[in-house]
């Protein structure tokens, strides 16, 4: 692997990272073992998961959102299933146990 | 002072500078004060970090979460470091090389900042840089593996203070960094918790606007899912059970005037925060109640210097 | 002394010692930080840049450290803002700063510092040896030894100068001895500033601390990226060579004065050379033209740049004599030769294929006293170093 990669005369000085943010290259949901799954009829909106994640793993989105009941909401929160790492943060702090944690894999046999 | 407190959750941006992709443990309670405390900080700050999990974790060559001018140099000293990059921030506006306000955010863990990080902490102090320090504390060497810190709490179990026949886990109380800080007389000390983000960003958003008149200092205790031995999922309900049991009292000294932030009218037992967590699998009823009373005697000091009750007993 | 060429107009020199010759030159290249931790001898180079702020006559934020572990991490949080930044140390303080003069050159930090060279405890000595540059040689640093206070004002103008080169972008220690010449006063010409920073202007870090171009610097690397990173560091100090001599040779232009990245004095029909830096060196320049009278034919090769080391231009040397001999004033305790300098000039000879005799001594530990009859000696020595091979590292004048 090293082979690829760039020589030192191809390096920025130092080990200095020009650019900023680029952990968002490095995928970290292959790290979960539980998925979170965000009932949007349940979710009030109430923006704790947003705030409690570890992994800035749940987007919030100028998605509108109208439950069955007629309730109007400008905003809808989202998993970003690419870096959630499954901790269960979400789910554990709902208010309303609007986020269920649900198994990645199947068992096998 | 004039500084704008938030009062509810959608006051804070949207906009992540602390990045997913990060290597924190799955469940770290690091992540969501990092998110907050870089949002409240916004473009124009610069970020001296001690090593320790969260440097390792957000900067894995070449790949790094943060979006601010971030700088790691060595594991004791972020308080020097801050303070150089203060010093040159001051000579270089006044000589009309820089024009542009920054502030200056130097993060440690408690190891790089109660035990080897201590001397160039008061330094930074005592010299009155304007440096916004941030204490991130899980009490202990996480980093390396769960070694006892200065900032270990009493009975619990790390590496090298297991819990055998003649150890019971750590036999020492947790040194109190924050006494000492405040010793420096310096405009603002505070501790907080990620379970209260509105406290947390109003402790934030303080320390950032006092810069003006000197260092600033704010302590959030982080539960680590990895060396608590607990649920990843726990992190939170263990920073708010710290505060309900009265084992992490919510607090600030602003400007020398020391004021609780979170009163606590009725405490819940020592044992609601204690049993979820593996480092304390180990104590007995009685070693839970020297814990308890422990903690009584704390509650009572505080109280004290509050001159009332603001955090009530055991329910 | 350097030799002094005629300058374009005749400027008055001030009565200094080397370490005001380094406040005064820190002064003139208007540093912007100067972070520092008091230590013997090199307090007075601190004591004076001080001075120079109290009374406005350079505009510098100083930090008052609490430890030199912290002076010089305080001037990487400086230099990597894009700050002018020096500091200064010696002995113990040069110590304690280990972990971090490797961090500085990791980090590629334009940082110069002087070195008031003092021996390292125990048991405790404020005197003068090189115990301490010789065990942070291997730093990353470019070092520079300097052997008179004029040297001293000068090289550390032209450290600014190659430190903040694009294409080096290392830290630089300009090292001389404590007390001998740290205290000792000497006549140095400064030059106006306006001159010295048309030679060396400013030129901050070009990746620093920039909230419109964020960066992150020092970050964790792996066994895929470390070794890249460090090689550079090996690419830049072959860089700084020619550099150096380049700086040196339009710091001569300019200033009319110059000494190139090493001395070779009477080296011409030398049948054996010493190799000896800083104060010795300087010594050894009034003692040789008496001793080439009494037939002993020594050369003086007097070392300045130490790194990056001048291969080439110390092999052409070599070649030309039978014999050498190698002062130290440091000990690499149970090492091949215990003077660490011989060392590399041994290996020098073997990678090379050199053949001349090399002898190793090593001397003035702790500022043990060398008067004028002693370094004839070493003359004698070196001298008779040509015919008789000395196979063990020489303790001159201790008591056994």
């Amino acid at each position: 692997m090293s082979s690829e990669l760039p020589g030192a005369s191809e390096l920025v000085i130092g080990g200095i990272i020009t650019k900023p943010g680029s952990s968002l290259e490095y995928k970290t949901g292959d790290w979960r073992v539980l998925r979170p799954v965000i009932d949007q009829e349940k979710c009030v909106r109430c923006r704790l998961c947003w705030v409690y994640c570890p992994d800035a793993a749940i987007l919030e989105v100028d998605e509108e959102y109208v439950t069955k009941k007629g309730r109007k909401y400008k905003v809808s929160y989202k998993v970003n299933y690419d870096y959630c790492k499954g901790c269960g943060i979400c789910a554990e702090e709902c208010p309303v146990n609007a986020i269920q944690m649900v198994p990645e894999y199947e068992k096998k046999g | 002072m004039s500084t704008k407190l938030y009062r509810s959750l959608f006051d804070f941006p949207r906009e992540e500078r602390f990045v997913s992709g990060h290597r924190l443990c799955a469940g770290c309670t690091i992540g969501p004060v990092m998110r907050l405390l870089t949002k409240i900080a916004g473009k124009d700050a610069i970020i001296v970090n001690a090593t320790g999990c969260l440097e390792v974790s957000s900067t894995p060559y070449p790949y790094t979460s943060w979006r601010n001018p971030w700088i790691h140099v060595a594991f004791e000293n972020a308080g020097a470091v801050a303070s150089g990059v203060e010093a040159a921030i001051k000579m270089l506006k006044k000589k009309g090389m820089l024009n542009k306000d920054i502030k200056v955010i130097a993060i440690g863990g408690d190891g790089g900042t109660v035990d080897i990080g201590l001397q160039a902490l008061s330094g930074m102090l005592e010299r009155g840089h304007k440096v916004m320090y941030v204490l991130y504390d899980n009490e202990a060497y996480m980093n390396t593996g769960i070694q006892r810190s200065g900032a270990t709490p009493y009975g619990a179990w790390t590496t090298t203070t297991p819990a055998g026949k003649v150890w019971r886990g750590e036999w020492r109380p947790k040194k109190d960094i924050d006494a000492i800080v405040a010793a420096h007389r310096v405009p603002y000390v505070a501790t907080a918790s990620p379970a209260y983000p509105i406290d947390l960003a109003n402790k934030f958003k303080k320390a950032l606007d006092y810069l003006e008149e000197g260092p600033t200092f704010v302590h959030v205790l982080i539960p680590c899912t990895t060396g608590w031995r607990f649920d990843p999922s726990l992190g939170i309900k263990l920073a708010r059970l710290a505060v309900e049991t009265g084992m992490w009292i919510l607090y600030e000294i602003d400007h020398g005037t020391f004021r609780v932030t979170y009163p606590v009218k009725k405490r819940k037992p020592v044992k609601e925060y204690l049993k979820p967590q593996g480092r304390f699998r180990h104590l007995t009823e009685e070693e839970i109640e020297k814990i308890q009373k422990l903690v009584d005697q704390e509650v009572e000091r505080i109280n004290k210097i509050v001159g009332k009750e603001v955090i009530g007993p055991v329910a | 002394m350097a030799s002094l060429e005629v300058a374009k107009e005749v400027k008055k020199p001030k009565p200094l010692s080397t370490n005001s010759a380094v406040a005064y030159a820190v002064k003139d290249l208007d540093v912007d930080v100067v972070s520092a931790y008091p230590i013997t001898p090199q307090t007075t180079v601190v004591e004076k840049i001080a001075d120079f702020i109290a009374n406005g006559e350079l505009d510098a934020e100083m930090i008052h450290v609490e430890s030199e572990h912290s002076a010089l991490s305080a001037a990487i949080g400086a230099a990597a803002t894009g700050a002018r930044t020096f500091t200064a140390t010696a002995s113990q303080g040069l110590a304690l700063m280990h972990e971090i003069l490797h961090i500085a050159s990791g980090m590629r930090m334009p940082i110069v510092m002087s070195v008031a060279m003092r021996a390292l405890s125990a048991p405790i000595s404020i005197w003068n040896d090189h115990s301490d540059v010789m065990n942070a040689r291997d730093a990353g640093w470019i070092i520079y030894f300097v052997s008179s206070a004029q040297e001293a004002y000068d090289t550390i103008i032209q450290a600014f100068k190659l430190a903040e080169d694009p294409d080096i972008l290392l830290p630089v220690m300009v090292a001389y001895d404590g007390y001998v010449m740290s205290h000792t006063i000497e006549p140095v010409i400064t030059e106006d500033r306006d001159e010295v920073l048309k030679f060396a202007p400013k030129r901050p870090f070009p990746y620093r601390l920039d909230p419109d171009n964020p960066v992150t610097m020092g970050p964790i690397a792996d066994p895929n990226w470390f070794y890249e990173i460090k090689y550079q560091q090996v690419m830049a100090m072959e860089r700084a060579l020619e550099k150096a001599r380049e700086i040196d040779e339009e710091f001569r232009k300019t200033f009319g004065r110059g000494y190139g990245i090493y001395e070779c004095f009477m080296c011409d029909d030398a049948e054996a050379l010493i190799v000896a830096k800083t104060s010795y060196a300087a010594t050894l320049k009034t003692i040789l033209p008496k001793m080439w009278e009494k037939g002993y034919k020594v050369g003086l090769l007097r070392l300045r740049l130490y790194r990056p080391f001048p291969v080439e231009d110390f092999k052409n040397i070599l070649d030309k004599v039978d014999a050498v001999l190698v002062i130290d004033r440091a000990i690499s305790y149970g090492a091949p030769l215990q003077g660490p300098l011989a060392m590399e000039f041994s290996s020098l000879i073997v990678k090379e294929d050199l053949k001349l005799n090399l002898t190793s001594v090593v001397a003035g530990i702790g500022q043990r006293r060398m008067i004028d009859s002693d370094f004839e000696n070493l003359v004698k020595l070196a001298w008779e170093s040509r015919t008789k091979k000395y196979d063990r590292t020489i303790f001159y004048g201790v008591r056994l």
